[in-house]
């Protein structure tokens, strides 16, 4: 029953969905994305979820209680949460903080994020295709 | 829960200038846009004093989940940033006060995990340590008040 929306745009990827945090997202519209996200996951029946972190420049202990609780559910409803792309100073941080991201998957970035949600990319063309270098 | 009233926009809501003297600047700490606010102010403020990245991280880190504390468990609360020195040594202080409940047995709210919230419980002792000096007083109905500074490294 979120009265607002979160803002945070959702994308398909065949089964997956794609996503990122941005530092501007304040209480309301973080809980508000977990509803948006949930949702997603049951219309589009996903079963992976990559969130993107590589803009937010602090995790507070609501960010993190808010990454843990979408994990858990995602994963209720079957999905896959990988959290790409932590910057270096909040891992430090986390860390100091005393958060451990329970039950949360991380990746490095958001192509080794996909990697880990059985997303490839093939390392040759495929034969007599075009390389698109910008892809 | 009481809703705090309603204040000014984020934006208007600091008041005074953060130069690099010993003003102090102030951040209303009334409605969840205002722990935005604090974290703009922190970060600007961080570099006034001229930390690197990962120090700019802890202080803005602890900043959110003490103003946080005084908006949740305090009812509301202001945040004032200083620059104070010692011995040619730069630093930033943080002085969180609320008039809330006051926190009963302060040894216990600092244990990580302790919460009588839905919070993690890591909020209080981790921003000590995220801090260089850490101080709260606080006693039973007589309100909270942190403060919390970080020394620039020489
Ligand atoms: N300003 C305050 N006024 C009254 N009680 C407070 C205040 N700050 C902290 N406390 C008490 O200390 C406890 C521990 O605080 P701490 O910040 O560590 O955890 P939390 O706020 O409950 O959860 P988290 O910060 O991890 O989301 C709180 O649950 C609350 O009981
Ligand atoms: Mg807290």
């Amino acid at each position: 029953m979120s009265s607002r929306s979160s803002g945070v745009p959702i994308l398909r990827l065949g089964d997956v969905l794609i996503t990122g945090l941005l530092n501007e997202l304040d209480d309301k519209a973080a809980l508000a994305f977990t509803d948006e996200l949930t949702e997603r996951i049951v219309a589009d029946s996903a079963r992976g979820v990559l969130i993107d972190i590589s803009r937010l420049e602090i995790i507070d202990s609501f960010v993190a209680r808010t990454l843990m609780e979408l994990t858990t559910m995602a994963r209720l409803l079957g999905a896959r949460v990988i959290v790409a792309g932590m910057r270096t100073p909040v891992a430090i941080t986390l860390v100091e903080l005393g958060i451990e991201l329970v039950g949360v998957k991380t990746a490095l970035n958001a192509e080794q994020g996909m990697a880990a949600l059985g997303w490839h990319q093939s390392p040759q063309p495929p034969e007599g295709a075009h390389r698109d270098s910008t892809a | 829960m009481t809703q705090p009233p309603d204040t000014a926009p984020t934006a208007d809501n600091r008041t005074g200038a953060a130069p690099a003297g010993a003003a102090a600047d102030h951040v209303v700490l009334a409605t969840e846009e205002d722990l935005l606010s604090v974290r703009h102010a922190l970060r600007t403020a961080t570099l006034t004093v001229g930390f690197g990245i990962v120090d700019q991280t802890r202080v803005v880190t602890a900043a959110s989940e003490l103003a946080r504390n005084a908006y949740i468990h305090g009812g509301g609360g202001v945040l004032t940033i200083e620059y104070p020195t010692r011995h040619g040594e730069k630093g930033l202080r943080l002085t969180i006060r609320d008039d809330g409940p006051g926190i009963p047995d302060l040894d216990q709210a600092f244990v990580d995990g302790f919460t009588t919230g839905a919070g993690l419980g890591h909020g209080l002792g981790g921003a000590r340590r995220l801090m260089d000096e850490f101080e709260v007083r606080t006693a039973p109905g007589a309100g909270t008040t942190v403060i919390a500074t970080r020394w620039l490294p020489q």
